[in-house]
């Protein structure tokens, strides 16, 4: 079964096949690992370094299909993808450590790009909703943006205010359960992407 | 006050569902602890010491006297009896239980009350002064605004799962009573020489491991961008903030990392963004709410009152109790009274299910049906006529809510410390009793003048310790507990965080060294000078001296 929910223009989500297979660089050789109160965190500091060259030469691409690849992937090695890109068939994976600007500027135009994925390692890194915010705010992004890595029904409201439109469950839940969980509010308060406050859209008296 | 209209009925009441349901998967082993704990902390929900606790918002410290009556029977259903007042203006039950608290949720949403972003890395309850709309020194009634952003706030999409807590204050008085400089953003209101509302906006302040007081990152906002300026900074704050780390993870702590001038430079690079887009504030929208906190239907009132004076001149017990615990009103004829939850021998803060219902109907008799608290631990009738206070206080008394020491050395601002709260390297109650009993004399209290005494049971600070008068915090050493004092904490315009004058104490020593600390005052002081005034005039060396002096002398 598919753990990939995906929202229609008019909004409908559904559960459908995911056709894209992400390119997952090998394991660095000796990963620092930071201590909080005794215990292993591994959020990475926004602007840090996501993989080594030697993680990143490493890495296996399957030569056909759908691949989804991580933004330091596609910079160091760009002429071999570019094809891949020209035909619609490369996405690009933004770790919430990466920066929108990062992104946009190693793309002329966004849009060339059918998905985009941000790919949370730990579902409390609020940073996915700030990117998913920009990328269609400011970065004009229009194409599907997907939420993956530790996504759990309970953020997927918040997911989904902040501009995603597909999101791919953690692997040991349930999508279909998680299809309620979109729409736990009816009448938010705030704007989100798609819409403005609720005192601009409707009349309160 | 703010009446919920069917869109804030829904927003709570979805709420309501949501949570239920994510308890029930808890309870099922469907979400593991560490998926559970984000979810059941934005709902108020702490697992401690002894139970769950559960942390009720009171936004902005305004609360009905139905409100009030239903807590009251909540903590009588659901918990001992008690609850307990927080220094953000909310209440706190300390023992409901786990599969109760959807319940109770559903409760509170009958009264237009919730548990949502009391905890959790989010936009806390907003705060703001405790004599909102009646201050007499007040420039701007910010209640509104801080709806507005009560609003905004609840269920951002964005900031649901920041680096770590985010708390904002407003104040629109000339005299900060909200503390404005010890929050993540502090929101201070103003007239600019043109008339107009602007707001001075402060950031980067907090308490905890790491005290700092915020910084002016904004002279001059116009109030219509205050939604779409606290969003660029709380951005910069989900992007840049340190999450590897929770000690470091306080906005504050990337204030101080990037430095004030480019952490604004990045904050108006985003703003630039939203300035003037759909977050703008329109007029509309701020007098749609406005008029909830319109002024109460006061009489017209002669400015004095000749029984109220006459009782006052008669009856040196009630005379105290106006001095201490009856504050000035901008309308003629009336009064703001804090009911003190300060009775000496009791944990600050706690107030009973039968105190809560004295407390509901005396607002209802005599003070419009509403009630704010106090980030000192505190209720307000804020709207009491002259000649109601000797009936209030008298009924105050009976209930045990009228001892006369409100911003008095008794009035402690304390956490819960060691009995309830599972961080605490110490007790902080007992603490706070044994100098209650210890300055019982009222008149010596009287005599001792304003004074802030502030305690934690840890250095997370929920007590304020940092900016007392004079500071008490619990520290472990070697599995046993102890007590760090600071000295020259004040909150306010001219806010400061306090000196450590030495090694710790024993928790016996503790009111012997209270009692030193006005010692050297009392022989210090000038003439109407205030505790805190005398310790800035001599700095924190006489104090330091005679505590540690006495103490050679006596082991
Ligand atoms: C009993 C359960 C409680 C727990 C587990 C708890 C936990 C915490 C923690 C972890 C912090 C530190 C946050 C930081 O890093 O700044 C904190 C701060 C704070 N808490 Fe509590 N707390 C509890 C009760 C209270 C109570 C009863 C009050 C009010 C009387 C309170 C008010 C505050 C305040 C005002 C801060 C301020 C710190 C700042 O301004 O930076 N908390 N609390
Ligand atoms: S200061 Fe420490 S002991 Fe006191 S309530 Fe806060 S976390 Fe608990």
């Amino acid at each position: 079964m598919s753990q990939l929910i995906q929202l229609a223009a008019d909004g409908t989500a559904s559960i459908v096949a995911d056709t894209w297979v992400r390119v997952i660089p090998p394991a660095a050789g000796e990963e620092s690992v930071r201590k909080q109160a005794g215990k292993v965190v591994l959020f990475k500091l926004t602007g840090e370094q996501t993989f080594t060259a030697e993680q990143i030469a490493n890495t296996q691409i399957p030569a056909s299909g759908h691949i989804l690849v991580p933004l330091a992937i596609w910079e160091a090695r760009k002429a071999e993808l570019q094809s891949r890109l020209d035909r619609g068939e490369l996405g690009i994976v933004l770790a919430t450590n990466e920066t929108a600007e990062a992104l946009q500027a190693a793309f002329a135009d966004l849009n060339t790009l059918p998905l985009i994925a941000i790919f949370v390692e730990r579902f409390a890194d609020g940073r996915i909703f700030t990117l998913g915010n920009w990328l269609r705010t400011r970065f004009g992004y229009r194409n599907e943006l997907r939420a993956i890595g530790d996504v759990l029904r309970d953020q997927l409201f918040f997911h989904k205010r902040a501009g995603f439109n597909s999101f791919l469950i953690r692997a040991d839940r349930s999508a279909e359960d998680a299809l309620a969980s979109l729409n736990d509010f009816s009448q938010p308060y705030q704007g989100g992407v798609a819409d403005v406050p609720v005192w601009r859209r409707i009349h309160r008296a | 006050m703010y009446k919920y209209d069917p869109i804030d009925q829904q927003i709570v009441n979805e709420r309501v569902a949501q949570y239920r349901d994510q308890t029930r998967r808890y309870l099922a082993g469907e979400l593991s602890d560490e998926e559970f704990r984000p979810l059941r902390l934005q709902n108020g929900l702490y697992i401690q010491r002894h139970a769950p606790m559960l942390r009720i918002a009171v936004p902005y410290g305004l609360i009905s006297s139905k409100q009030l009556r239903k807590l009251g029977d909540i903590a009588q259903k659901y918990d001992r009896g008690y609850g307990h007042f927080s220094t953000r203006q909310n209440l706190q039950l300390n023992w409901p239980k786990l599969e109760d608290t959807p319940e109770i949720l559903a409760e509170l949403a009958t009264v237009e009350m919730h548990a949502i972003q009391t905890s959790g890395n989010c936009i806390r309850n907003i705060t703001t002064d405790q004599f909102a709309g009646i201050a007499p020194d007040e420039i701007i009634d910010p209640r509104a605004i801080a709806e507005i952003m009560r609003q905004w706030s609840t269920f951002h999409p964005e900031f649901a799962l920041l680096p770590r807590k985010f708390k904002i204050a407003v104040s629109g008085t000339e005299k900060d009573r909200a503390i404005v400089q010890a929050h993540d953003i502090g929101l201070e209101f103003y007239k600019d020489a043109h008339g107009h509302m602007a707001i001075k906006v402060w950031v980067g302040g907090g308490l905890g491991r790491t005290p700092i007081l915020g910084t002016v990152i904004r002279e001059h906002l116009e109030w219509q961008h205050v939604l779409s300026y606290c969003e660029a900074v709380i951005r910069v704050y989900n992007i840049h903030g340190r999450r590897d780390n929770a000690y470091k993870a306080r906005i504050k702590i990337l204030v101080k990392a990037l430095g004030i001038e480019t952490f604004k430079q990045q904050v108006e690079e985003e703003w630039s963004h939203l300035k003037d887009g759909p977050l703008t504030i329109t007029q509309n929208e701020l007098d749609r709410v406005a008029k909830y906190f319109e002024p109460m239907p006061y009489k017209t009132l002669p400015a004095h009152n000749a029984s109220f004076d006459a009782a006052v001149a008669a009856n040196p017990a009630f005379a105290a109790w106006v001095k201490r615990c009856v504050q000035p009103h901008r309308v003629p004829g009336y009064r703001a009274v804090t009911l003190s939850l300060k009775p000496h021998g009791k944990a600050p803060g706690d107030i009973t299910s039968e105190q809560m219902h004295v407390v509901a109907d005396l607002a209802d008799a005599y003070s419009f049906g509403e009630l704010r608290s106090s980030h000192e631990q505190n209720l307000i009738l804020a709207d009491v006529e002259l000649s109601d206070l000797f009936a209030v206080w008298e009924k105050a008394r009976a209930a045990g809510l009228a001892t006369p020491n409100i911003g008095l050395l008794t009035d402690i601002i304390c956490c819960p410390g060691g009995d309830f709260c599972s961080l605490a390297n110490a007790k902080s109650i007992p603490i706070a009793e044994a100098i209650q009993m210890q300055f019982d004399n009222l008149d010596y209290l009287h005599e001792i003048g304003d004074l802030e005494l502030n305690i934690s049971g840890c250095m997370n600070a929920c007590g304020h310790h940092h900016v007392g008068h004079i500071g008490i915090l619990g520290v472990d050493k070697d599995g046993s507990e102890w007590y760090q004092v600071t000295v020259g904490g004040k909150q306010g315009n001219d806010a400061s965080i306090g000196t450590v004058i030495g090694p710790s104490f024993s928790a016996e020593e503790m009111p012997g060294v209270v009692q030193r600390l006005i010692e050297v005052y009392v022989r210090e002081r000038h003439e109407e000078e205030r505790f805190i005034d005398t310790v800035r005039r001599l700095g924190v060396a006489p104090f330091k001296a005679h505590v540690y002096a006495e103490k050679e002398t006596a082991s």
